[in-house]
């Protein structure tokens, strides 16, 4: 049974679960939060950032909070020395790995990325920055995608595929050379499918989509348009 | 044989920079050369980024005068969208500006340069600094802190912090002025005013000490170009360009500040990155001028505020037959009446009574592929000059920053003042402090002008004629 309650322990407390939750579900229905990218409500997961990883007593590896269903007796630790060794790498790599100068950006005191490295108390990154040439695309008529910005979330591409259903974003390339593109990759102002509705913008957790005209700091998002809109659609439905 | 002094770094100014003293066979000064080391390179790692971000891009050039940038660059995005700024953002730029004037000039006069003039220039170098100046004339270091204090809080209670504010935005102004904070720098502006009176005053007691350093610390004709108001007035935000030459005659006026590049021409040398701003019409060297305080006072017709007018009247006095004042240690009285200024006319656009209008911007899409915008920033005239694609993107940037304008003066000070005071192979510490001092007097910002890397630092260096380096001096 899907909904049938069970109990969990999070971090040493215990908690009611039911069993189609995952461990973040049950963590922020508990107020505890766990950090996140790539996770939005609204959205189907995909654990892809890996931020949200915790700790299961009884499993030696780390697991993605995010797309890890809850089991009855289930004892979960959601922050420890290693998860804040592991999430502070992962932001740096993410610094490092594109050109995030929050000094200038549209979306500096709305950015995901930079409320995380706040919260991480990360200073400074321990590894070389990699200053990848991205090329700004300002081809749209309202919005600009600028990769140097982007973390590779993917949410834009499920928002747009999801939600929209017009799947003008998808992801290209392999690994460090992993790059959202628009339609096949052809410019973002070219494109035949897109409807210029703004959801990916929306979903997007930095700067790397943003709407047009918008100055230092100025590009403020509503993330939580998401859970709306599919609450509503299933409520149709 | 010819040999060379080096001073390297020169200190008390912002940015690194070196100073090269060419002795000729005779050990006579030849020629001085400001050397400015470092390379920063805004104009073109711009290129790419849209142009709604140039004014927080533009304004990190400079941590003391960041309000310019982001003005000068907002007035460029203005020309891009093709948009006349409402009447309320005009107004709040302004006073804004004002708040970064009254800082940056307070940061000249007090903690740079009033160690110079209060101390001595052959004070001992290890006091001759803002703490030596607040050990032996504490009310005045407290004061000219508290000026500076002030001008940093206009700036934070308007634009919500003291550097790099991001209220400044294609269009006009992000939020309209409150009520609260047109209260708080009404308060102040009482208490600033008197501490500038009393530093004139202070100013007119000591000028008789330093008839030496006024003869000589820059002391030549040149032209000096300035925005001025529409009626020839002061203008620090806006208004067109007057060229005015060394007898105070208009050489041009009224000349659109979009169309600069007709007047201002840019040369480079190899042994500074600092370019050479000339008046085209003369080329290169000749068409050698100046820009900043000094300069503005000289070109303006009028202050337009009171107590400043007053000051200007006596400023004027400088010049026994009408000319221009020409002896560059007149920037710091000039810096003086310009806070004034700032001050009074702060006081009059927040007496406005449509002061809190809350329509500050003018929301377009850009219906231009080129715009230029001009300011006087405290050091002088500022130009940012952008060309953008059909999707915003900066295709090209062009920035003249007030610092350029005046590198050719600075260079000829400099050699008038080691002509003066430098003799022999060796340099005095009196002596290497003057030269810096005319640098002083101009308060170049290096880090802006060549768009830092290092320390803030200058180098001397006295070189013989086949360029051996006979002594430098160096302070960290």
């Amino acid at each position: 049974m899907k909904d049938e309650t069970i109990l969990i322990t999070l971090n040493g407390k215990t908690v009611t679960a039911t069993r189609d939750e995952t461990i973040l579900d049950v963590a922020w229905a508990n107020g505890v939060d766990i950090p996140r990218l790539c996770h939005l409500k609204g959205l189907t997961s995909v654990g892809a950032c890996r931020l949200c990883l915790v700790e299961v007593a009884g499993v030696p590896r780390l697991l993605a909070a995010c797309v890890t269903r809850v089991t009855d007796g289930m004892e979960v630790t959601t922050d420890s020395p290693r998860l804040q060794s592991h999430r502070k790498m992962i932001v740096e790599l993410l610094f490092a790995e594109r050109n995030h100068i929050c000094a200038f950006c549209v979306s500096s005191g709305d950015c995901e990325l930079q409320d995380l490295a706040q919260k991480l108390g990360i200073t400074h990154i321990r590894y070389p920055y990699r200053f990848p040439v991205e090329e700004v695309d300002a081809t749209h008529s309202r919005f600009v995608h600028d990769p140097n910005r982007c973390v590779l979330c993917t949410r834009c591409v499920r928002a747009c595929g999801e939600v929209e259903g017009a799947r003008t974003w998808n992801v290209k390339n392999r690994s460090i050379l992993s790059r959202v593109m628009t339609d096949l990759d052809q410019p973002w102002g070219d494109s035949l499918t897109c409807t210029s509705c703004g959801k990916c913008v929306q979903a997007c957790p930095t700067g790397a989509l943003a709407e047009k005209g918008r100055a230092t700091g100025e590009n403020t998002k509503t993330p939580g348009l998401f859970p709306r809109l599919t609450s509503m659609r299933g409520t149709r439905d | 044989m010819s040999k060379t002094i080096t001073i390297d770094p020169v200190t008390r100014i912002e940015g690194h920079s070196k100073i090269t003293i060419q002795l000729n066979d005779q050990g006579q000064v030849d020629e001085a050369r400001f050397h400015v080391t470092q390379f920063r390179g805004f104009e073109k790692f711009t290129e790419g980024r849209p142009y709604y971000e140039m004014p927080g891009i533009t304004a990190r050039i400079c941590g003391i005068c960041p309000i310019s940038h982001l003005l000068a660059s907002a007035k460029a995005c203005d020309d891009l969208l093709g948009v006349r700024i409402p009447a309320a953002a005009d107004r709040a730029r302004r006073i804004l500006h004002m708040g970064q004037t009254v800082q940056s000039h307070a940061l000249s006069f007090f903690h740079l340069s009033a160690p110079d003039i209060l101390l001595g220039m052959d004070a001992d170098p290890a006091k001759r600094h803002v703490l030596g100046l607040a050990q032996a004339h504490p009310e005045i270091a407290k004061e000219g802190i508290w000026l500076r204090m002030f001008g940093q809080q206009v700036i934070e209670w308007l634009a919500g912090r003291r550097i790099h504010p991001a209220w400044v935005v294609p269009g006009g102004v992000a939020t309209p002025l409150t009520a609260e904070v047109r209260d708080k720098i009404l308060e102040g502006i009482p208490r600033a005013i008197e501490i500038t009176q009393r530093a004139l005053e202070l100013w007119h007691g000591v000028l008789g000490e330093f008839k030496e350093e006024v003869a000589t610390f820059g002391n030549f004709p040149t032209h000096f170009l300035s925005l001025t108001a529409p009626d020839g007035g002061l203008d620090l935000y806006d208004g067109n360009l007057r060229l005015r030459d060394a007898q105070r005659g208009i050489v041009a006026d009224q000349l659109d500040p979009t169309a600069y590049d007709e007047h201002i021409g840019e040369a480079v040398e190899p042994w500074s990155y600092l370019k050479m701003p000339f008046y085209r019409p003369q080329g290169y060297p000749e068409g050698i001028y100046r820009v900043g305080p000094l300069a503005r006072l000289n070109n303006a017709d009028h202050c337009g505020t009171e107590l400043a007018d007053k000051e200007l009247a006596e400023f004027r006095k400088l010049s026994a037959n009408g000319g221009a004042v020409l002896s560059s240690f007149h920037y710091h009285y000039a810096r003086l009446i310009e806070i004034l200024y700032c001050l009074e006319t702060a006081r009059e656009l927040l007496n406005h009574p449509d002061c809190l209008d809350t329509n500050v911007r003018a929301v377009a899409q850009p219906s231009r592929r080129e715009g230029v915008g001009v300011a006087e920033a405290p050091r002088g005239t500022l130009i940012h000059h952008y060309r953008i694609n059909d999707g915003g993107q900066i295709a090209w940037a062009n920035l003249i920053i007030a610092t350029g304008h005046n590198n050719m003066a600075m260079n000829r000070g400099i050699t008038q003042a080691a002509k003066k005071f430098v003799h022999g192979d060796r340099i005095e510490e009196g002596a290497l402090n003057r030269v810096e001092a005319v640098i002083r007097c101009y308060d170049p910002c290096l880090s802006c002008s060549t768009h830092a890397l290092g320390q803030m630092t200058l180098r001397l260096q006295l070189l013989d004629s086949n360029g051996n380096v006979l002594d430098e001096k160096a302070r960290a």
